[in-house]
């Protein structure tokens, strides 16, 4: 049985009351064990701090798709000064599983765009738990060439099980609107950084990923499908998504080392929700800095080094 | 009635009849039109651009047949054949999986590439072969299709690539995601040059390959009753738990909602294709 949900914590928590149930009976009973036990405690800590140094792939995704991590609102209010958000694809809707607006960061405007899921399930049924319809990359099609435009930088935030399969999705075009999007942002002619602060979810999450830097938060995970699809596709078996998981090779680690992102940010034991502010602080930093650097780059050299990396993806050999 | 006048007595057949042909053992196995049932020889087929004559069913095709119905006689040349994918990620079964396509094909990868003239025209053209893989994009995929974008902006002609895919090749996990990007961004370049870009979507054209290059030409055609669209109708049945429209994701269904330019069926499709290279005098604008 695959286990669908993250239940570290709880267990721990359970661990912890019962430790605090043997402290309080052992002082009852006058045992001093209070180096014992501070030894104990440290001990505990410690496992903990591993454990979450040592997440398989599966609990990576579990804790990626957390019903309490941060979404992508919330790294953006915490991140960004007067930001100001923008609606409509010009076309038919307002999507709301992807947002996108103007904002500044230490006092540079930027053009931010990203997913969004909800919490709970009236917040996702709102926000269609973070998959976009094709209007929602139309959007984003629309304000980074406003951000060209403008010259304003862009930088994406990614969270998205994928782009929504679904009737009205393919009758206004889900395919084309994000291949657009990719060529797009291919070339667009300013900086771009991404970060992949959640699930990133097949071509849905690409549509955001295309770019001169991509960061990724260190629960993050991104993937060419989903682990449970690709357990049912390729081996007839959705019960096997946690090994699938381990042999998509989609962790932040993985992706670094396929040579895809360029940068991790740790995220505190226990995931980002833990101590939101600590990571979004530590996030802030990171595009800052990103942004000063290729801020400094030429413009002509910074496209012919983004389309450089692009082309460059993948591994083959050749007779 | 004459046949009982003849009792069990058996016809001569007319000479060029199927009767005929059956008897002098010119059809080999009949095979039943998936469609429409009719039962259709190897040869007729053959002879028809393996289209059902009954009901206009467009068979797949392997990549040597598209390339034999779109290119001129003997002018194909193919490039980049040398290609070959490895296992990149020890993806378990991938190395088998690869075995097993190459021996059932003859092929190399999904995606043959090379240079040809259409109706005297030079043209780049790439055709996709579904029993590689289902001709999933994977590093080798996305390579040649960015090796022949750039052929056709070196020599400045035409591009015209047959797209069949279910998609990425989820064996190489993100570096197959990352050819959409990939390919994109290599037509981004070959637009900027003026120069013409071709799509033929054939059955089936989802997923990534049609969320990427397939997605980004100049023109668009379908051929007749191809299934094309970015999620696969059986994802989309169990996300909506509906019964989905009777032509949903067909040819037909993306012409009425505006996503292709032309459903071509394949007996005018190289006419098509000549009269667009010839509309856009050779398609070389450098
Ligand atoms: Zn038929």
């Amino acid at each position: 049985m695959v286990k669908r949900h993250f239940d570290y914590e709880e267990k721990y928590r359970n661990l912890q009351g019962k430790f605090e149930e043997l402290q309080e009976l052992s002082r009852s009973l006058q045992f001093d064990l209070t180096d014992e036990f501070k030894l104990l405690e440290e001990k505990m800590k410690d496992i903990r701090v591993n454990k979450y140094q040592n997440l398989t792939a599966w609990e990576k995704i579990l804790l990626s798709r957390h019903s309490e991590r941060p979404t992508v609102r919330d790294y953006i209010e915490f991140i960004f000064d007067d930001w100001i958000e923008m609606h409509g694809d010009r076309c038919y809707g307002d999507d709301r599983a992807m947002i996108g607006g103007i904002a500044s960061i230490k006092g540079i405007p930027v053009t931010v765009l990203g997913h969004q899921k909800g919490r709970g399930t009236n917040e996702n049924l709102h926000t269609n738990f973070g998959m976009p319809h094709p209007e929602g990359y139309r959007k984003v099609e629309r304000l980074i060439l406003q951000a060209e435009k403008f010259n304003r930088p862009v930088m994406t935030l990614v969270d998205t099980p994928g782009a929504y399969p679904g009737v009205g999705a393919e009758e206004r075009g889900q395919a084309g609107a994000i291949a657009r999007v990719l060529m797009t942002l291919s070339s667009l002619k300013v900086p771009i950084i991404a970060v992949v602060t959640g699930e990133g979810g097949s071509g849905g999450a690409l549509a955001l990923a295309v770019s001169d830097r991509l960061l990724m938060l260190s629960n993050s995970v991104f993937s060419v499908a989903s682990a449970e699809a690709c357990a049912s596709i390729i081996w007839k078996d959705a019960g096997r998504a946690e090994e699938m998981a381990s042999a998509l090779r989609l962790t932040a680690q993985d992706i670094k080392d396929l040579g895809i992102a360029d940068e991790i940010v740790e995220e505190p034991t226990g995931g980002a929700h833990k101590d939101f502010e600590n990571t979004a602080q530590n996030l802030q930093d990171r595009l800052d800095r990103n942004l000063q650097e290729l801020l400094a780059i030429e413009r002509h050299e910074l496209l012919q080094q983004r389309y450089t990396r692009l082309r460059h993806i993948g591994r083959f050999q050749e007779n | 009635m004459l046949k009982n006048a003849f009792g069990k007595q058996k016809l001569i057949p007319v000479p060029g009849s199927r009767e005929y042909m059956e008897s002098e053992g010119r059809i080999s196995a009949q095979e039943k039109c998936p469609s429409c049932s009719r039962r259709i020889s190897e040869l007729e087929l053959k002879e028809n651009h393996k289209v059902c004559p009954e009901c206009q069913y467009h068979y797949s095709m392997t990549a040597w047949e598209r390339i034999e119905l779109i290119a001129d006689d003997q002018s194909f040349q193919e490039f980049n054949s040398g290609l070959r994918s490895i296992n990149l990620l020890d993806f378990p079964g991938y190395n088998e999986k690869l075995t097993g396509a190459i021996s059932k094909t003859g092929l190399n990868e999904a995606l043959i590439t090379g240079q040809c003239t259409i109706g005297g025209y030079p043209a780049i053209l790439g055709t996709m072969d579904s029993r590689f893989m289902m001709a999933s994009m994977g590093s080798v995929v996305g390579e040649k299709v960015c090796r022949a974008i750039e052929k056709a902006a070196d020599l400045k002609i035409p591009l015209i690539l047959c797209a069949a895919s279910g998609g990425a090749r989820m064996q190489e996990g993100m570096l197959s995601l990352m050819q959409m990007a990939k390919t994109s961004a290599a037509l981004d370049k070959f637009h900027e040059q003026g120069l013409l870009y071709i799509s033929l979507l054939t059955n089936p054209t989802t997923g990534g390959v049609a969320a990427s290059f397939a997605s980004l030409a100049d023109i668009i055609l379908a051929e007749p009753g191809a299934l094309i669209g970015f999620a696969g109708p059986r994802v989309i049945k169990q996300t909506i738990s509906e019964i989905l429209p009777e032509d949903f994701q067909k040819a037909e269904f993306m012409l009425k909602h505006g996503m292709v330019d032309k459903i071509v069926s394949r007996p005018v499709l190289k006419d098509m294709v000549e009269r667009l290279l010839r509309l856009h005098l050779g398609g070389n604008n450098g």
